[in-house]
């Protein structure tokens, strides 16, 4: 069992999510995070999902996305053909003592400083997943508060 | 044009002969358009009725079957209906009114989110909020339901919508953008698997009811008539194949034949057709040695390594690839299998005859099968009485088993079997059912009556919900029977009288023939109430 990443063109109207969403947990799929919007076609939607799942059941999940009529095309991402960004807003602890160290975690990812008050600080950063991983787990001495992840969403490096 | 009246425009294109419905205030247009067009509304006394009946019909004519509800209550008591057509895949455009577009979304009289409800088991379904929409997303629905794996399509339609105008033009094409059916099977697959049936020594073919929704039984014949390879069905491919044939090795599955799966059990190849391989099908699957090879020919992609690993996948539409198969192929050189699928058959087809004080109802069905016409057709409910109709009346020539197959809907044979008549009014059809199973729509019996059709109904009173029953003495014990009996049980022939039928009670095999054969010369419906013995098994 692995996450797998797939990238869905979906017509744009209403009820295409809850179809979408309604099929996973209907048939008992996992999902780790599910993306969503309007593409340069606003008729046509993205969703990018990653599910965890073996490869037998990967291969059911794709065919039975297809069977939905609203779908229009279904691509399995990988590294070497597509780009994979997540965003997370955390919120971490900071004191006056470790405050210019949490900054210097920030500057090794291209994070963003977005909010400082007294004893926070919230940063934001758009990565891929194993980034966003080590961010994380950088960040947890100082004290995560709380984050937030976007889910991913993906575009293919070059149309084949 | 009115929204309403463009709906009864379109049907008449589509030769819709029958809508069979029930209506209510957020119909009031569309009854109005009703009454000015030239085919025939059938009313139900139930909406689930609606459904069951039109997929009778659609099943036998093979065309799209319709049906419409109102708001709220009556979309909702479509729900079963449409779940049952949607396990076995049965083309059906089910139509339900909804409140006014500005009155959605807030709890109004009578709203109830039908799409969202019937989003698991609808193949697609629409809410109509622009009338201009109308006439495309019939189109579509039509295409939908009745192409690649048919199946039934919802529209639900605002009452404001019924009555908007719009113009009649039906000359814009749609286009799905992500719904494009392969039909013809991948001719490299084909190759593939001629080579691969060439090679076997021990080929079975295994047909599920895909092959009736492809009508593709003629090629499933000639297909056998060329190979000499031997077959097995489904419930559901129940008479896709005349049962006399030498090649013929009955039915597979959990009430299935004992001899199906020694054969199967012996195959070294076997060729789906149109079989989603189900877990009732295949509970004895363990009966596939690990080296059997599979071929699995289907419309629908997501039944091919659904249940079952195949060796070689084929998508497409069972008729074009037999088609294709048989240009191709030629007889193979397997007497010795054939044989012993024969051997097999004949060694385990005991069929013993107890005599019983009642009607057995299995020398019953044996004994209706010799005397009916070839060409009749079966409504089976769900239950012992739908084993006892697919394992003892004789399917050949045109004669069909309908029954509910993947929901096991009790209720469904009465309503499906005037759908059934009305589509195919030549043919003698017979509605088996239960006394627990007529009870659920029970007062579909005003709806044959006032239908005309003509329906033999016979119904197997064992004054008991026999299936549950014997499931539940299998689990429990005998001693602990709780709530499957029914404390009093009405006098059906009565009943049927009362609905203006015809009907007679018989309570010995000795008397059955006569009451048929009364039946069978009957004007009207006629209800055939045999006693049974409470204890009477299934097997
Ligand atoms: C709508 C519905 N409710 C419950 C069941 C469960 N069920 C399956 S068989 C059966 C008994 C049917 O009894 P009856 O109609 O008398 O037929 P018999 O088995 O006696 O032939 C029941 C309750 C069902 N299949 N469908």
């Amino acid at each position: 069992m692995k996450n797998y990443v797939l990238s869905l063109l979906v017509e744009n109207n209403s009820g295409v999510l809850s179809r979408v969403s309604g099929l996973f947990s209907r048939r008992g799929y996992n999902i780790t995070s599910l993306s969503v919007g309007e593409t340069e076609n606003k008729n046509i939607s993205r969703m990018t999902i990653v599910v965890f799942a073996d490869e037998p059941t990967l291969e059911q999940i794709k065919k039975q996305l297809n069977k939905l009529i609203n779908t229009i095309k279904i691509t399995e991402f990988d590294y070497s053909n597509s780009i994979q960004r997540e965003l997370i807003l955390v919120k971490v602890k900071s004191s006056a003592k470790n405050r210019y160290q949490i900054i210097d975690v920030a500057g090794i990812f291209g994070a963003k400083i977005i909010d400082v008050i007294s004893d926070e600080i919230t940063l934001e950063l758009t990565e891929n997943e194993n980034k966003i991983r080590s961010f994380i787990e950088l960040l947890k001495p100082f004290g995560i508060i709380e984050f937030v992840r976007s889910g991913i969403t993906g575009i293919e490096k070059k149309s084949i | 044009m009115k929204v309403s009246d463009a709906i009864c425009k379109f049907f008449e294109t589509k030769n819709v002969e029958y809508v069979f419905g029930y209506p209510g205030g957020a119909l009031l247009p569309m009854y109005e358009s009703f009454r000015h067009s030239n085919f025939k509304h059938i009313l139900v006394r139930n909406e689930q009725g609606a459904v069951h009946s039109a997929s009778g019909y659609a099943r036998i004519s093979g065309k799209v079957g319709v049906c419409i509800a109102t708001s709220g209550p009556g979309a909702t008591n479509l729900i079963t209906g449409i779940a049952t057509a949607y396990m076995d895949s049965i083309p059906i455009v089910a139509i339900t009114g909804q409140v006014n577009t500005e009155a959605i979304g807030k709890d109004s009289f009578q709203e109830a989110d039908i799409t969202g409800a019937t989003e698991p088991f609808t193949k697609h379904n629409y809410l109509v909020k622009d009338p201009n929409d109308i006439l495309r997303v019939l189109k579509e629905a039509f295409f939908i339901a009745s192409s690649g794996r048919p199946g039934p399509v919802l529209i639900d339609i605002p009452r404001n919508v019924q009555d908007a105008h719009i113009d009649f033009d039906l000359s814009k094409e749609i286009n799905i953008l992500g719904y494009k059916p392969t039909t013809d099977g991948h001719s490299g697959q084909i190759k593939k698997i001629i080579q691969r049936i060439k090679k076997a020594n021990r080929p079975l073919i295994y047909v599920g009811g895909g092959v009736f929704s492809a009508k593709a039984t003629k090629e499933l014949r000639e297909f056998v008539k060329i190979t000499k390879i031997p077959l097995v069905n489904t419930m559901m491919g129940l008479g896709a194949f005349p049962m006399d044939s030498p090649y013929y090795g009955g039915m597979v599955g959990f009430h299935g034949n004992e001899h199906s799966e020694l054969i199967l059990k012996e195959a070294d190849l076997v060729l789906i057709i149109g079989a989603r391989m189900s877990d009732r099908a295949t509970m004895n699957f363990s009966s596939f040695k690990t080296d059997t090879d599979l071929i699995h020919i289907d419309i629908d992609p997501a039944e091919i390594g659904k249940n079952v690993v195949n060796q070689i996948p084929i998508v497409g539409d069972a008729k074009n690839i037999l088609n294709s198969l048989n240009k191709k192929i030629s007889t193979l050189k397997i007497e010795d299998w054939l044989n012993k699928v024969n051997d097999i058959k004949t060694f385990t087809e005991n069929f013993v005859t107890t005599n019983t004080k009642t009607i057995n109802p299995k020398i019953a069905l044996r004994l209706l099968s010799s005397i009916s016409p070839n060409d009749t057709i079966i409504t089976a409910d769900v239950g012992q009485n739908q084993i006892w109709a697919a394992k003892n009346f004789k399917y050949y020539g045109d004669r069909r088993y309908l029954t509910s197959g993947g929901l096991g809907t009790m209720g469904y044979s009465l309503s499906a079997s005037i759908g059934a008549k009305l589509a195919s009014p030549n043919r003698e059809v017979i509605c088996v059912t239960g006394d627990g199973g007529i009870q659920m729509l029970l007062a579909e019996l005003g709806t044959l009556a006032e239908s005309k059709a003509k329906v033999i109904i016979l119904l197997f009173n064992n004054s008991a919900l026999g299936m549950v029953k014997e499931l539940q003495e299998k689990k429990y014990g005998k001693n602990a029977p709780f709530g499957i009996d029914y404390d009093l049980s009405p006098d059906f022939v009565k009943i049927a009288k009362a609905f203006s039928l015809s009907g007679e009670r018989v309570y010995s095999n000795a008397n059955l023939n006569k009451v048929y054969q009364k039946a069978l010369s009957s004007e009207k419906s006629f209800l055939i109430e045999c006693i049974v013995d409470k204890d009477f098994g299934t097997l």
